[in-house]
């Protein structure tokens, strides 16, 4: 009976304790304040954060995969170079955010071991296939332009790690789309046939695009703790209608037609999109989009193969640090 | 089976405008030879550096931020330490 008694009181004091924290940790991100690795912070915070921030690692490396597709075929060593650049920095970008994760107490290990598992997600984007050149013009056109959008926000991030990642991340990027942009520009001002695979490439990726910023705000499971926290600066569909409105004009000047029939410019001059099919993203984040099973095949398949290379690494090192502790013992 | 952790490094650049090494970001390998080649691919691909340090990240001793205020106390005092606190008549002129 006394230890129950006990306990109790000792939990409604850890529970004050902790509450009070909390108040505490709240008015630092209230005033704009960044929380730093060794600073307290709630679990949840913690757990979003290390979720967010691995989810994005995990797509840059997988987004390596379609764009790495069309390396060995780029039309010319000029398109070759740049996407070879492009892809490389997409690996940076990963290990940035990968970092970034880590310092919130979960190892690149156990976080790449969680994707490889099928366990964690990745952005949905990169489970649809590359199948013509065009297509590697709109990725970096659209796909890079809808990140530019989500991540400007993420560099005033609240954690300042992520933010910092962010900052680093941005001002890459921004070469990436205008590759892209490039790319679509030349096709658009080519022949028919290439006109017609940019038109093509436009109408397979304008709907996933847009379904990259995620659930509307009415459905969006993870929005209020995340603007609370200031993680997350404008919702979905803010961003969406931001991302829409930049897009449109840069269409036209392409001369593409956006794949939306039911697309209005309103009277304040937005561009108001058709219903998004959200039963395809769905599907696709199940897992039973186009390529789901094939990225996580080539990820699985890259990891086991470098595994030697990680072992003769390891042991290579443990090797001559053994042998200095011999000599400096002599 | 899970994938055993290799250790990690900080790394610092020296950029091109001749400025003291900054931290720039932290990095997986297994040893000094490997973290410099590594720390080159991930944080250099556009000129950003002249030089660069690589540490592991153990060897960093670091203050406490939850003890700050302990910490920076003897400093904060001492508001003579700043040229500010020392008044000089205008007709001297910049000084």
């Amino acid at each position: 009976m006394y230890t129950q008694a006990l306990n109790t009181a000792e939990t409604d004091d850890r529970g004050l304790e902790e509450a009070g924290r909390a108040a505490q940790f709240q008015a630092r991100i209230d005033a704009e304040e960044r929380i730093e690795p060794n600073d307290w912070m709630p679990a949840a915070y913690r757990k979003t954060l290390t979720r967010q921030i691995s989810q994005h690692a995990h797509s840059e490396i997988v987004g390596m995969l379609p764009e790495g597709n069309w390396i060995t075929r780029a039309p010319t060593l000029r398109r070759k170079a740049a996407l070879l650049a492009k892809v490389q920095d997409e690996c940076g970008h990963g290990l940035y955010l990968y970092a970034a994760a880590e310092t919130l107490g979960t190892s690149r290990e156990e976080l790449v071991d969680a994707m490889l598992a099928g366990k964690a997600k990745y952005s949905s984007i990169f489970n649809y296939p590359t199948l013509t050149w065009a297509d590697i013009g709109t990725i970096g056109w659209l796909v890079d332009g809808a990140a530019i959008m989500n991540q400007i926000p993420l560099c005033r991030c609240s954690y300042g790690p992520y933010a910092r990642a962010m900052i680093r991340v941005c001002k890459e990027e921004s070469f990436h789309q205008r590759q892209g942009y490039e790319i679509m520009l030349t096709l658009c001002r080519g022949s028919d046939e290439q006109k017609a695979m940019a038109q093509d490439a436009l109408n397979r990726w304008w709907w996933p695009v847009l379904m990259m910023f995620g659930p509307p705000d009415a459905t969006s499971q993870h929005s209020d703790t995340s603007t609370k926290w200031k993680i997350k600066r404008f919702s979905n569909d803010e961003l969406r209608q931001k991302f829409v409105d930049a897009t449109v004009p840069q269409a036209q000047y392409l001369g593409l037609a956006i794949p939306d029939p039911g697309m209005t410019q309103d009277a304040e001059g937005h561009w108001r999109y058709s219903e998004i099919d959200w039963t395809e993203f769905k599907q696709v984040l199940a897992g039973n989009g186009p390529c789901n099973r094939d990225r996580l095949a080539a990820r699985r398949r890259s990891h086991d193969e470098g595994a030697w290379v990680r072992e003769a690494a390891a042991s290579y090192a443990a090797k001559r640090a053994q042998r200095q502790t011999a000599q400096a013992a002599e | 089976m899970a994938t055993p952790n290799t250790p990690l490094w900080e790394v610092f650049i020296r950029s091109r405008n001749g400025l003291a090494h900054k931290h720039v970001g932290s990095l997986h390998a297994n040893d000094a030879t490997m973290a410099l080649q590594a720390a080159r691919d991930i944080y250099t691909r556009r000129g950003e550096g002249l030089s660069i340090w690589v540490v592991p990240s153990t060897a960093i001793t670091a203050s406490d931020p939850a003890e700050k205020g302990m910490m920076f106390e003897p400093a904060e005092t001492k508001i003579y330490r700043h040229p500010t606190f020392y008044e000089v008549p205008e007709e001297v002129g910049h000084m």
